[in-house]
């Protein structure tokens, strides 16, 4: 039952860090030309595609000239000037699904283009806010979590009656053995590789689950967002940097076995490495699961360019090719993620007799 | 004349492509030599092969 706590609370953690968005400052486009550009369009389509958005968008069909958009609105939490705002989203929209401001109180919300949302006063001047919505990629992290809890949690009590496991356990069992014996072990080593085995296992089905989450049609690619695997890397940071011993802060600040001059130069250049390492941690999940589906969404995106039987079927046929090998990818990153965790754990509980160098 | 960034972030990408194919390669090699350690192998080398993919995708992200 330990275990089970301590997933719950690190999957709670990696969703309480990445609830806060990232703000950045946009401005509105000017949309001057009123030619049909395919190119553009489909860039904008794409570029929207890539973002987390507020509400849940299905899809779009037209009537009688008109487009009809299917979609339902998320939770917005917004906490500015000492309250709380809780609201739907749908707030921003009118029935004839123009923007709108929505007003609480005396703050005046309002969206943009890029999803991004501000607020004023009556007076007009700008407020600052924290926006902690429950937006797309929320939802789905806050379905992974329910996912692995309810999956990982029967497959913990089956053992109790019968040490084989049932059911998708049998498909899973493999895996967190693979885990323990093939990631855990060799680099922690079996003195120490007890402790972080419940977070070795939660990140690595986090990252799986919300990747494949993301190839799904209407998914969210919650690994998309530079928060998510910031807040992941943040995590293995801190785990790092509190079960370290003496050894590894020994090597960091004076390297055992070089002159003392060369122990002078390498401290600053460790201390740095160890904040590159969660570093690079964190950009090459992100930027791995942009790139697939960036390159996903640009192939698509020759059928609209093409317009004709050849472009569709090539591009088709490409896109799928390429989606297999999206889901190879999915699996791979966490793998990978996991793996370097293991091995900057390792690094942290390592004991050495220097002195026979 | 400028070049442009993307010519640089062009040229680190052929850096990181050429590095991670000489990996692929030495453990084909190594592994072909030694298929008992197989396992070995392929674990470092996809160590190994994600961080030159992390100096790829910072350079791209340098643009």
């Amino acid at each position: 039952m330990n275990n089970i706590k301590t997933v719950s609370f690190i999957a709670t953690l990696i969703l309480l860090v990445s609830c806060l968005n990232f703000a950045f400052a946009g401005e509105q486009e000017l949309k001057t030309d009123t030619d049909r550009d395919i190119r553009k369009e489909y860039k904008a389509f794409k570029d929207h595609h890539l973002k987390d958005i507020h509400s849940f968008k299905l899809f779009k069909y037209k009537k009688e000239e008109k487009t009809v958009y299917v979609s339902f609105p998320l939770p917005v939490i917004i906490y500015c000037q000492g309250k709380l705002d809780v609201f739907m989203s749908s707030k921003f929209y009118n029935h004839k699904n123009k923007r709108v401001e929505f007003k609480v109180d005396d703050r005046i919300y309002k969206i943009d283009d890029h999803e991004h949302i501000k607020a004023r006063n009556n007076q007009g001047e700008p407020l600052s806010l924290l926006d902690l919505s429950i937006t797309k990629n929320v939802a789905f992290i806050i379905l992974a979590f329910f996912i692995m809890v309810v999956v990982f949690g029967k497959m913990a009590k089956s053992y109790n009656s019968n040490p084989i496991p049932s059911g998708v356990g049998r498909f899973l069992e493999p895996i967190v053995l693979y885990i323990r014996d093939d990631i855990a072990r060799p680099n922690i080593g079996e003195k120490h590789y007890k402790r972080y085995m419940s977070f070795l296992l939660t990140v690595f089905f986090f990252i799986w689950f919300v990747n494949l989450f993301g190839l799904t049609p209407f998914g969210s690619n919650v690994t998309n967002s530079i928060a998510v695997t910031a807040s992941l890397a943040i995590l293995t940071y801190v785990i790092t940097t509190f079960t370290a011993n003496k050894n590894y802060w020994g090597h960091i600040f004076w390297m055992p076995g070089v002159p003392t001059p060369m122990k002078i130069i390498l401290a600053p250049i460790e201390l740095l490495g160890t904040i590159i390492k969660p570093f690079s941690l964190m950009i090459r999940l992100y930027a791995n699961m942009t790139a697939g589906h960036v390159v996903l969404m640009s192939i698509l995106g020759l059928i609209f360019i093409f317009q004709n039987w050849l472009g569709g079927t090539l591009s088709f046929g490409l896109a799928f090719a390429l989606a297999l090998l999206e889901l190879l990818v999915c699996a791979l990153q966490a793998y990978i993620f996991t793996m370097l965790s293991a091995l900057y754990f390792g690094a942290a509980v390592e004991e050495h007799h220097h002195e026979e160098h | 004349m400028e070049i442009p960034a993307i010519v640089g972030g062009g040229l680190v990408v052929i850096g990181a492509g050429i590095g991670i194919g000489r990996i692929g390669g030495s453990a084909l090699e190594a592994m072909a030599r030694q298929p008992e350690l197989t396992g070995k192998i392929q674990t470092v080398m996809l160590i190994a092969a994600a961080l030159i993919e992390g100096i790829g995708f910072a350079a791209l992200f340098a643009l």
